[in-house]
């Protein structure tokens, strides 16, 4: 890790948008409601003819980001992620099937969303949005990753679910880094296991491979915020290099990136695979930290339960 | 067009409708043929479209939002020259370009449609675009009455009451029917001008939603109110063949060999 940083990944999404709407007069920026909590004030404030609020609607909202992307607009479309969800028939019907440029920002995701209970920590949403032909989806690792590929979606055409979170989390990359749709990338080399981990789980699992280390496990830890387009090579060639692979993510179990790339491995390379996500459960209030201890999603955690596995 | 000629137009476009859904042995006559006489009056008056180029920027938006009820559209489109007519027989057919429900692939089409509801937001999220970019053409958002019942129309209504939104029309085809049975016996839409008004919409009530010269002449009063103009038409699903005139079955149902006939002859 460079730094003892922190800082949240939707702080990115509001520093991304802000240098994709200078670069792109095309951009426009909608939300229903939750502007503020999703950072396009500064987007607002420098392009208000630009910037559409349209109220606590989310079905509304999903389908006035289609017609604008339907006229040549790149539309980014904010809330929390769990509302995100109301609207996805919307977002089937209307953005993916057309294939518009209509890239989805989800907020507050996972259990790492903290106090405000389960009602708002989506442990779902990437299971679904990566069943939809034409979607792309993507889990920041970290602030500095979070405003790399919000351009990077600005970029590329076609829908985009981009999932963020509400709470600091360690900034893992310098300024220098580039995001590539499609692309893993190993932030930490090891030889006996593989983990592979999206979003706040990249940094507990590089605190967990030092753990490990200690341990005499040497741990090679991935970043695969690409979740679709998936990095099918890097996941071969780790399986081919390591005996163990491991998946990390604050995110249910069933039909996220465990299950993404358990479909790459059962097919291209048969490896054991062990899913640290939530275990088909919805969550509770609480703070993040003690989420992550009492969901087993914090670097002890992680690396407890690794060394049960390599024994 | 003139009136004469506009009528002998609807009289055709039913008989393609006809065709089309007994051709597919499947498919959506009640709500197609409700709406012959709104859309031709769009298509070939009101709006400004380009056979020879769909995607004109130039061109009023027509966002049909009822989709299931393409045949109409497709009927209409098919006349103008957007796409070869002899696509009609492969309606609903694996390859052929009209698909169930309305579709983008098919020119001059604006919006993929299936699902209700979804138009109104669209066509708003079209006519804000064209606002950030001041361009003057008209958008309109064609719905059913049965679609009204969901909640995203309403959403949609609110937003572009409150934004005064300009050059935005949607027309209402009161066809009276939804999939199961009448719409007051089912959820009761009463008072609908009300409503669209009480969303700080204009109305326009249109008695007969068959007679040309009451549409054209709300058309024409739509296009120059400033702010968000809703036309509610009254008509009758399945209007042009009487035994599929106000009959839920006919909702989403292909007319038998016999009925078939029947039709034809009625729509000489």
């Amino acid at each position: 890790m460079s730094s003892e940083a922190f800082e949240a990944t939707r702080t990115g999404y509001g520093r991304g948008l802000l240098a994709a709407g200078k670069k792109n007069e095309n951009i426009v920026s909608l939300e229903a409601d939750l502007g503020a909590s999703c950072k396009t004030a500064e987007f607002k404030t420098e392009f208000p003819e630009r910037s559409f609020n349209l109220g606590i609607s989310e079905q509304d909202m999903i389908c006035t980001a289609a017609g604008m992307a339907a006229e040549g607009k790149i539309a980014f479309a904010a809330t929390f992620s769990i509302f995100t969800e109301r609207a996805f028939e919307q977002i089937r019907n209307s953005v993916a099937r057309q294939n518009l440029d209509v890239k989805i920002m989800g907020s507050h995701s996972g259990l790492h969303t903290g106090e405000d209970g389960s009602s708002a920590q989506t442990v779902e949403d990437i299971s679904i949005y990566r069943t939809l032909p034409n979607m792309n989806v993507v889990v920041p690792a970290d602030f500095v990753e979070g405003e790399a590929a919000t351009l990077a979606a600005a970029e590329t055409s076609g829908p985009f679910y981009l999932r963020f979170g509400r709470n600091k989390t360690p900034v893992i990359y310098d300024e220098n880094y580039k995001f590539e749709l499609g692309k893993g990338s190993i932030l930490k080399d090891g030889s006996d296991i593989t983990i592979i981990a999206c979003g706040v789980l990249v940094s507990e699992s590089l605190k967990a491979a030092e753990i490990l280390e200690k341990d005499g496990i040497s741990a090679r830890v991935v970043n695969m915020s690409s979740i679709k387009p998936i990095d099918s090579e890097l996941i071969e060639k780790c399986a081919n290099e390591t005996e163990l692979i491991v998946t990390a993510e604050d995110h249910s179990i069933i039909g996220g990136l465990g299950s993404a790339v358990a479909e790459v491995l059962s097919e291209r390379r048969p490896t054991r695979l062990v899913r640290i996500g939530v275990q088909d459960v919805f969550g509770e209030s609480g703070s993040p930290e003690e989420l992550y201890k009492k969901y087993g999603l914090d670097a002890e955690s992680i690396s407890e339960k690794l060394k049960e596995e390599v024994k | 067009m003139e009136i004469d000629a506009l009528k002998e137009k609807a009289r055709q476009v039913r008989r393609d409708i006809v065709q089309m859904v007994y051709d597919a042995k499947c498919g959506h006559p009640g709500g197609s043929l409700s709406a012959v006489e709104l859309l031709c009056s769009l298509y070939y008056n009101a709006a400004k479209v380009n056979p020879k180029n769909p995607k004109d920027e130039s061109r009023d938006r027509i966002i049909y939002s009822k989709g299931h009820a393409c045949p109409a559209l497709y009927a209409i489109l098919g006349d103008l020259g957007f796409f070869p007519k002899s696509e009609f027989k492969k309606f609903r057919k694996l390859g052929g370009l009209l698909q169930g429900h309305s579709d983008i692939a098919v020119p001059g089409v604006e919006m993929s449609a299936g699902s209700l509801g979804m138009g109104l937001s669209f066509a708003h999220g079209m006519a804000l675009a064209r606002d950030i970019d001041r361009k003057n053409h008209y958008v309109y958002a064609f719905l059913g009455d049965g679609e009204c019942q969901e909640g995203q129309v309403w959403e949609a209504a609110m937003t572009a009451g409150s934004m005064k939104t300009r050059n935005f029309i949607a027309i209402i085809d009161r066809n009276q029917i939804q999939n199961d049975d009448f719409v007051k016996k089912t959820k009761d839409l009463s008072p609908l001008v009300e409503k669209w008004k009480a969303f700080n919409w204009h109305t326009i009530k249109v008695e007969n939603g068959h007679d040309f010269e009451e549409i054209l002449s709300a058309l024409e009063d739509a296009k120059k109110l400033d702010g968000p103009v809703a036309i509610i038409a009254n008509t009758r699903k399945g209007y042009g063949v009487s035994f599929m005139e106000l009959n839920p079955k006919f909702h989403g149902m292909a007319p038998s060999d016999e009925e078939f006939k029947k039709a034809m002859e009625e729509l000489k």
